[in-house]
């Protein structure tokens, strides 16, 4: 598999009153032909801030900063305007978490779908409507004439989800950002989009660059995991790897504390403290504070990432001198 | 552990639409006991009804019919002030530590004033309780003098459920306490809710729509579906012999914690319809997968079955 999209050395900060905030801050990773990555992390990792970088659709105060992004050999970063907007929506297209607020509620929401296409490209309303009503049933939507006409409002959030869906894929396009696609649903309707988006990769052979704060989502859907902590990727590895045999102390701790279908335990065991202040960063490695094996060494300078075993790659200490912990 | 603390019949809680003469029908019929000392778990989707049911309960909402006792006391015929004087017994912890705290109040104002108004201590023993609260929730003495948006959303959770303890209840309905919170810190939360349980014999109302971490904390379970409770059962009777449909394509539609370990899945089709037209029969009929004629016309009660000897409770005309 080779890499489709590749993101080097990024840096996105925000400027704000209180200070810099470095929500991104050295982030590297590749999505490969027809790969599901999952890009995981808890509130204000940094994961939904990388992924709108790549789309280029941070504002202001926030910027980024440094870094590359790599689509087709180009660097997004370089490109101008124009040529990015001609990406976004056709080759490069996103699902975002809240169906509701992602379409505008006063016009119909095939419509919506089809000005996507006539945007980006020379075909007659009809065809668009064509194409838009072939969606829609490859997106599972019942009844698609009618609802092609139908407002969003008059969708239920799963429906409505699917047409984001559907719109995303209007114009083939190669790579699909999903952030938080089924968070706002409810778990029947979940599972049925989650297997929507895998048949839609295994159909088109779209890349998809999953964003999800949830571990079993990851599990069902994905090929390979990035684990982000307060703007760093801590973790990579492939799916098995990852939940198998996970290295660095916070995955390790992320999975301890969620409560599990298959296993019961009295308690819990949650990372302690909580995550400190995007302003007030600690020095060296950021997770050493709520770390259960912090060394001296961690407070003094920045984690190395090093390659455990291939394709895994873990940015700690503990495993410098050969792997321990 | 058998002695009923909250007996809840036939609740009924039924939303005009403005403008409108159609109903919404949130609850719609609801028996439902819970037992003292217990955690009992009241699962189901959004705009089930489960939330509905726990302010029904505290009586924040007045019920369109149906009786709740608490201790034998009718909390819906029982008069405004006396009701009042039953509050301090019940309290509640909101999913959103960040619009149910009062922003313009300070930790200490938050935590004492439900005492000014249900305790009769003085200021020196409130001061006493208050460093207490604060010490059992895990939080730091000079925390008192600050103000909400100064705290993460799982200390503003800490101090949620500070003030809830504040007035020394039996009962507590958590709604979603944790929902709004990331894995690590829910860790945190829920094994203090089960420390505070324990050290004070406390009796919890657990609504959730995550079936995991119910099935963590709840002793028994109710499954809510538009409005009714479709099963109801001990936590592991749930988990190992689920018996409604819809409870059993609810479990497995969780994403199993392994990777590609998905459970045998039974897939729903559909949404879920409107509790303003509910269906007719069964009102889950319309999705699923094994819905015979009599489901589509006669609606099914909740009765007893006999599963190994547990009390098991289930809403479905094909479980024999």
């Amino acid at each position: 598999m080779g890499a489709l999209l590749e993101v080097r050395n990024l840096r996105t900060h925000f400027f704000s009153r209180a200070g810099v905030v470095r929500a991104v801050d050295d982030v590297s990773f590749s999505l490969g032909r027809g790969e599901i990555l999952g890009l995981v992390g808890e509130s204000g990792c940094g994961k939904s801030v990388s992924s709108l970088s790549i789309m280029r659709l941070v504002d202001r105060p926030g910027r980024i900063v440094a870094g590359e992004i790599l689509f087709e050999e180009r660097d997004l970063l370089q490109l101008a305007k124009e040529e990015m907007r001609r990406l976004r929506g056709s080759r490069l297209a996103m699902i975002f978490q809240e169906p509701t607020s992602s379409m505008n509620p006063v016009f119909t929401t095939g419509s919506q779908i089809a000005e996507a296409i006539l945007v980006h490209e020379r075909v007659s309303r009809k065809a668009a409507r064509e194409r838009v009503l072939r969606l829609m049933q490859l997106v599972g939507i019942p009844d698609p004439e009618r609802r092609f006409r139908q407002f969003p409002h008059q969708f239920s959030g799963g429906m409505l989800q699917r047409m984001m869906v559907a719109m995303a894929l209007a114009c083939n396009p190669s790579v699909l950002i999903a952030d938080e696609p089924v968070t706002a649903l409810d778990v029947t309707i979940q599972a049925q989009i989650l297997d929507l988006i895998k048949e839609l990769r295994d159909r088109t052979g779209a890349s998809i660059l999953l964003i999800t704060h949830d571990m079993g989502v990851v599990a069902e859907t994905c090929d390979r995991v990035a684990v982000m902590y307060l703007g760093k990727i801590v973790e990579t590895a492939a799916l098995e790897p990852l939940f198998e045999a996970p290295r660095h102390p916070y995955t390790v701790g992320l999975f301890a504390s969620i409560p599990r279908l298959e296993e019961t335990v009295e308690w819990l065991q949650p990372i302690p403290g909580t995550v400190p202040s995007p302003l007030d960063l600690p020095a060296g490695c950021r997770f050493r504070n709520r770390c259960p094996h912090a060394l001296p060494i961690c407070a003094e300078a920045e984690p190395p990432t090093l390659e455990v075993a291939p394709g895994h790659r873990v940015a700690c200490f503990l495993y410098e001198a050969g792997g321990r912990a | 552990m058998s002695e009923r603390l909250l007996e809840i019949r036939g609740l009924v809680k039924h939303f005009a639409v403005e403008g409108t003469r159609e109903m919404v029908h949130a609850v719609d019929g609801v028996d439902l006991g819970v037992m003292k000392g217990e955690t009992l778990g009241l699962v189901g989707e959004s705009g089930c009804g489960k939330t509905t049911v726990g302010r029904l309960v505290l009586r924040l909402l007045d019920p369109t019919a149906g009786e709740l006792l608490l201790d034998g006391h009718d909390l819906v015929r029982l008069p405004r002030k006396e009701l009042r004087r039953l509050r301090f017994r019940m309290q509640i912890v909101f999913q959103d530590p960040f619009s149910s705290l009062n922003p313009r109040m300070t930790v200490q104002t938050l935590l004492t004033r439900p005492m000014e108004i249900h305790l009769t201590l003085s200021a020196v023993a409130r001061q006493a309780r208050l460093e207490e609260l604060l010490e059992k929730v895990g939080l730091r003495g000079e925390h008192r003098s600050r103000y909400p948006h100064e705290f993460s959303g799982g200390q503003r959770q800490r101090i949620a459920i500070a003030r809830a303890l504040s007035v020394n209840p039996d009962f507590i309905v958590l709604d979603e306490p944790t929902s709004a919170l990331d894995v690590s810190v829910q860790a945190q939360i829920l094994n203090l809710l089960k420390q505070l349980q324990r050290d004070h014999g406390l009796t919890y109302l657990f609504i959730s729509h995550n079936l995991s971490v119910v099935r963590h904390m709840s002793d028994r379970i109710a499954v809510m579906y538009l409005g009714q409770l479709v099963e109801v059962a001990s936590r592991d009777a749930l988990f190992t012999a689920p018996l409604h449909p819809y409870t059993r394509a609810l479990i497995s539609a969780i994403p199993a914690l392994t990777p590609r370990g998905r459970r045998e899945r039974i897939r729903l089709t559909g949404d879920v319809p409107s509790a303003i037209r509910v269906p007719s029969g069964c009102r889950f009929h319309t999705r699923c997968p094994f819905a015979s004629d009599r489901c589509r016309s006669e609606a099914p009660t909740l009765r007893q079955v006999a599963v190994g000897g547990e009390a098991h409770q289930v809403s479905c005309h094909l479980v024999p």
